[in-house]
């Protein structure tokens, strides 16, 4: 089983092949938010030196969100291109489980934190894989307190206790505040690990992947034969796997429009121009 | 030996409708589906960028999808794929160009990224087959307001512009003000037809020593003068005849500096682009005063003066024939000029 991770949620754009349990190839470039120039050729050139050809990939991981807009639009467009011209499901994967999945093995209360603007992060945690507090946008401040709430009684303070692991591009913002208002022990992932990774999307892919095959009683032989537009009319798909043309980002943050237009923000278009009038600005 | 088809997708996604097509050799459309978010943005009268991107994500596939089945074809028909990459809004335009050169990398077909504005010249090779250039045409859109020379396929001198607003931008300032909403040109020009276009005189525009260009603000700022002091004294305002009034001034002046572009430098042809020549009171008036002349007048049915992909597939044709290729890094320029590469 061949799965290409896709992530373009931040700074980072990263591309990887993992086969059968084997990372075969990890592209990361940690620049300029240029993914619209640079992921494809990321992708092409992975493919191309790793000897790996996209008619043998099973489907494609990649990272859905929360993260810039803008970047997960061109990892979600290209992922359903290449799904749809191969004709194979996409796997729909939280950016920041795949971030956590970085320091799955450090048995830490793992945070990932993506600076969301606004004076807010996007954030969660895990420890060992598992969900210990779902993902939200929220200032820096509030996270420190519900992180206090889900560490064991009596860890404040304790040398003993397991530490808290912060990762992601929302570190170097919060990174101070952090650590004079956490009462609890914190530590900071090393570069290798600290940024969003393309075999992380990539591994978690392959695992929910390989969890709807065996749930449908399929190999991946089978499913890869069907072929994902076929598997959709059959009605097999579901969770985060499916056919390209239902992927869609989770942004976690509706449009800033919309959110004025329901708090009642939204003024009539019309009464704008004329106000403006009135102020001589048009 | 008769001339190999060449078949091409079309994609466009630079504003606010997810559109695909199958253009047969550049003139011969086989599908054309235009995914139109335009009631979702009505409620924020004009385009919200980031709702727009958004659901250019969500639709792009299944109208891909559908522009292949209406043309009873799969990818492996598809010569090359052409995708508009500018000008338009950033987010938008990306979708489409990711989307555009995934497909091309997976499917091994060569991409052409084509301008947004070439493709709407282009619409009028789709409508009349028999057209070639040279011609003069007038381009006048939401965001654009060109007066060209069409030399050859894809090859354009610009003659006049506009100095400010685009022509549809002033349509929809207007109609907003008059509360007649978005969209404003349609809504302007059904409200002007019961209107007297001589009610109220408002100043055509005139950029000095440059007989070609065009400006609208003026008149803009005329028309709000206007609503603005009628509003403040009480007075009832007549919609119909101010958006006569309106139309008059701004068709006069599209339609007088065309055909001065025409006589002065000896063409025959006369063609129109761009959602703005979708107006009837535009599309009449420039017949009429192309007839008196006894020029042609070109313009393309209203399915292909809005946005749409098969004009994209259509101008991608004949950058396609003539070499034309781009990569995998290929960027969406959200202010890309007409002419440039």
């Amino acid at each position: 089983m061949v799965i290409l991770g896709i992530e373009a949620s931040g700074l980072v754009a990263s591309a990887a092949v993992w086969e059968d349990g084997v990372l075969r190839a990890e592209y990361t470039i940690n620049n300029k938010l240029t993914h619209s120039q640079t992921l494809l050729p990321m992708i092409e050139a992975m493919l191309s030196l790793s000897e790996t050809a996209l008619d043998c990939v099973d489907a494609i991981a990649v990272s859905e969100g929360p993260g810039s807009f803008t970047g997960l639009r061109i990892g979600a467009a290209t992922a359903k291109g290449l799904a749809l011209a191969k004709d194979i499901p996409v796997i729909g994967i939280s950016s920041l489980r795949a971030l956590s999945e970085n320091e799955a093995d450090s048995g830490m209360l793992v945070v990932p934190l993506m600076d969301a603007r606004r004076g807010q992060v996007y954030c969660g945690a895990w420890q060992d894989g598992k969900e210990i507090i779902s993902e939200r946008a929220v200032p820096i401040e509030e996270l420190i307190g519900t992180l206090r709430q889900a560490l064991p009684d009596g860890s404040a303070g304790e040398k003993t206790a397991p530490a808290v692991l912060f990762l992601g591009d929302g570190v170097p913002v919060h990174k101070e505040t952090i650590l004079k208002t956490a009462d609890f022990p914190c530590r900071f992932a090393s570069a290798g690990n600290a940024r969003q990774r393309a075999a992380s999307v990539a591994e978690l892919g392959a695992a929910d992947y390989a969890a709807w095959l065996s749930e449908n009683g399929f190999s991946a032989e089978e499913a890869k034969a069907l072929g994902a537009d076929r598997l959709s009319g059959l009605g097999k798909f579901s969770g985060s796997v499916m056919n390209s043309d239902e992927f869609v980002p989770k942004y976690l943050r509706k449009p800033q429009a919309e959110r004025e237009k329901e708090a009642g923000l939204l003024e009539d278009p019309g009464m704008r121009s004329l106000r403006k009038i009135a102020r001589g600005a048009c | 030996m008769q001339k190999k088809d060449c078949v091409i997708l079309g994609i466009e996604s630079s504003c606010d409708e997810t559109a695909a097509a199958v253009v047969r050799n550049g003139r011969e459309v086989l599908s054309n589906i235009i995914s139109s978010q335009i009631d979702i943005h009505t409620v924020y009268g004009g385009v919200v960028p980031e709702i727009a991107s958004r659901l250019h994500c969500e639709n792009i596939n299944g109208v891909i999808r559908l522009a292949l089945k209406d043309a009873g074809m799969t990818f492996s028909d598809i010569d090359a794929i052409a995708v508009t990459y500018g000008p338009g809004l950033v987010g938008a335009l990306l979708v489409g160009v990711s989307e555009a050169k995934a497909l091309s990398y997976a499917l091994g077909k060569p991409l052409v990224g084509v301008h947004h504005i070439e493709g709407h010249v282009a619409a009028n090779f789709i409508q009349y087959p028999e057209l070639e250039p040279p011609f003069v045409c007038l381009i006048v859109s939401g965001g654009h307001t060109h007066l060209v020379i069409v030399r050859d396929y894809g090859e354009f001198e610009i003659i006049g512009r506009s100095r400010d607003d685009a022509a549809g931008e002033a349509y929809d300032k207007v109609a907003r003000a008059v509360g007649l909403g978005y969209p404003g040109g349609p809504k302007v020009d059904k409200a002007s037809q019961t209107g007297n276009p001589h009610a109220i005189v408002f100043p055509e525009g005139e950029v000095k020593d440059h007989p070609y260009d065009f400006t609208f603000s003026g008149l803009k700022s005329a028309v709000l003068n206007y609503i603005n002091k009628a509003n403040m004294t009480g007075t009832e305002i007549n919609v119909p005849d101010l958006c006569a009034s309106f139309q008059y001034a701004v068709v006069d002046a599209l339609v007088s500096r065309t055909l001065r572009c025409a006589k002065e430098q000896g063409f025959q042809k006369v063609a129109m682009a761009g959602g703005v020549s979708a107006n009837s009171t535009l599309r009449k008036a420039m017949e009429a005063a192309c007839r008196e002349n006894g020029m042609e007048c070109y313009y393309p049915a209203p399915v292909y003066c809005t946005d749409n992909a098969a004009m994209i597939a259509a101008a991608g044709y004949y950058e396609y024939q003539k070499g034309v290729r781009s990569g995998t890094d290929l960027n969406a320029v959200p202010n890309l000029k007409l002419g440039e590469r």
